[in-house]
C-alpha cells in the first residue's frame, strides 16, 4: 500500500464521462452511506486527494447545509472541471443509486415486513454504523499534523462525541461553540507559526 | 410499504410540500437526516400524508441501499406520491404521482444547500491561504473525527441501547475494526451483516 499521505503526482480525473463514472461506481459500492467508500477510493486507490486534503474538505462539506457526500462530491468535481464537473459528479453520485433504491422500493413493497428481511436490514445496519466510526478511526492519524496540538484535538474530539452521541446535543450548538473555540484556537496557533517563520 | 394512505393532493398541497423541503435544506447542518425528526413531524404527525411505517422503512431502505444516505428523502416522496396516487395498485398515474413526489422532495432538500455549498466551497478554496480558513479546517478536524464516530454510535444504538442487543453492537465493533486496519473489501462486511441478520443471529 501507497502512503496516503503523499499522492501519486497529477492523479486526478480525466474528464467528465471519469468523473460521472468514478463517481457512480463509488456510490453502488456505498451501502449505508458512502463516506467510507469515498476515503477509500478516493484518497487510498486514485490519489486524487491526500488524507488531510480529504479531511479539510469534508470538514467543509460537513459544516455547510446539505447532505455531506453530495456536498463533497461536488467541491471535487467543481475543483477539476468548475461546475460542468459538479454536475457530473453529482449526476454519478445520485442516477444509478435513486434508480436502484426506487426499484427496491417497488420491489419490497410486498415483502418489507418479513422477518428475514427485517432482520438482514438490521444486520446491514450494524456494519453500516461499523462503516463509519472506522472511517472516524482510520482519520485519527491525520490529527499528528495539526496545529492545536494532540491534548486541545483529544478534547475536542471527546466532547463533541459526548455531547453528539451520549447526550443528544444540537448539532449547530456543538459547531458553534466548540467549531468556534477550536478555529479560534487554530488561528493563534497559525499566527504564532507565522511569526516564528518570520523571525528565523 | 405496508399500510398506505389514500390521500388527494391539490396544487397547493404540492406546493406546501416542496416549500417545506426548501426550508429545511438550509437547516440540514450534518446532513439531511439530521432533519428527518421535523420531516417526520410534517409528513406523518401534522399533514398525514405517509404512514409511520412508510415513514420507518423508508429509511431503513436507503440505508440498506447503495448510494449517499440522502435518498431516504426521495423514497419519502415517492411514498407521499403514491398515496396520492390511490397506492400502488392504480397503476400508470400512482408512478407519475410518485415520481413527482421524488423530484419535488429531492430538489427541494437539494437546490438551497447545493448552491450554497458550490459558492462558499469556492470562495473557500481560492481562499485556502488565509488564515481565517487554514484555521477553520485546522480547528474543525477533531470535530470532524468525532461526529464520525458519533454518528456510528447512534446508528448502532438505533435500535435501543439495552444490553440484550450485544450482537449489534459487536458485529458494529468488529466491523469498525476490520475497516479501519484491514482493506477488505466493504461489500463483503455488508453481506457478512446481512447474512447474519437474515439468520436471526444479530
Amino acid at each position: 500500500m501507497t502512503n496516503p499521505a503523499t499522492p501519486a503526482p497529477g492523479a486526478r480525473p480525466e474528464s467528465l464521462p471519469d468523473l460521472f463514472w468514478s463517481f457512480t461506481h463509488l456510490a453502488l459500492q456505498g451501502f449505508g452511506g458512502v463516506l467510507a467508500v469515498v476515503q477509500r477510493e478516493l484518497v487510498e486507490k486514485k490519489q486524487w486527494l491526500t488524507r488531510e486534503e480529504f479531511m479539510e474538505d469534508w470538514a467543509v462539506a460537513q459544516i455547510l447545509p446539505g447532505p455531506n457526500v453530495v456536498n463533497l462530491t461536488m467541491m471535487i468535481g467543481d475543483r477539476y472541471f468548475g461546475w460542468r464537473g459538479a454536475l457530473a459528479a453529482v449526476a454519478g453520485m445520485l442516477t444509478f443509486p435513486l434508480l436502484i433504491v426506487l426499484a427496491l422500493a417497488a420491489l419490497f413493497a410486498g415483502i418489507s415486513d418479513s422477518p428475514g428481511v427485517q432482520g438482514a436490514l438490521r444486520g446491514m445496519g450494524a456494519v453500516a454504523a461499523g462503516l463509519i466510526a472506522g472511517t472516524g478511526l482510520k482519520l485519527i492519524g491525520s490529527l499528528e499534523k495539526n496545529v492545536m496540538g494532540a491534548i486541545i484535538c483529544w478534547s475536542l474530539a471527546a466532547i463533541t462525541f459526548i455531547a453528539i452521541a451520549l447526550l443528544h446535543v444540537p448539532l449547530a450548538w456543538i459547531l458553534l461553540g466548540a467549531g468556534t473555540l477550536a478555529c479560534v484556537w487554530a488561528h493563534r496557533q497559525l499566527g504564532k507559526i507565522q511569526a516564528r517563520g518570520a523571525e528565523e | 410499504m405496508s399500510a398506505s394512505l389514500t390521500l388527494n393532493l391539490t396544487l397547493t398541497d404540492w406546493l406546501a410540500l416542496l416549500s417545506h423541503f426548501l426550508s429545511l435544506s438550509l437547516l440540514s447542518i450534518g446532513g439531511a437526516i439530521t432533519t428527518a425528526p421535523d420531516m417526520h413531524r410534517y409528513l406523518v404527525i401534522e399533514q398525514h400524508w405517509l404512514s409511520d411505517s412508510q415513514f420507518t422503512s423508508s429509511i431503513a431502505l436507503a440505508q440498506a441501499a447503495p448510494g449517499p444516505n440522502v435518498l431516504f428523502v426521495a423514497l419519502l416522496g415517492w411514498n407521499v406520491g403514491l398515496n396520492a396516487g390511490g397506492g400502488m395498485g392504480a397503476g400508470l398515474l400512482a408512478w407519475v404521482h410518485a415520481l413527482l413526489g421524488v423530484v419535488i422532495t429531492m430538489a427541494g432538500i437539494m437546490l438551497p444547500s447545493t448552491a450554497l455549498t458550490f459558492v462558499a466551497a469556492r470562495w473557500g478554496h481560492r481562499n485556502r491561504e488565509l488564515q481565517w480558513v487554514r484555521a477553520f479546517k485546522q480547528g474543525l478536524a477533531p470535530i470532524v473525527i468525532a461526529l464520525l464516530l458519533a454518528t456510528g454510535w447512534i446508528l448502532a444504538t438505533g435500535h435501543g441501547s439495552s444490553l440484550n442487543n450485544w450482537p449489534v453492537w459487536l458485529l458494529t465493533g468488529v466491523s469498525a475494526l476490520l475497516v479501519w486496519r484491514t482493506r477488505l473489501h466493504l461489500l463483503w462486511l455488508l453481506a457478512a451483516g446481512g447474512l447474519l441478520g437474515w439468520f436471526g443471529w444479530v
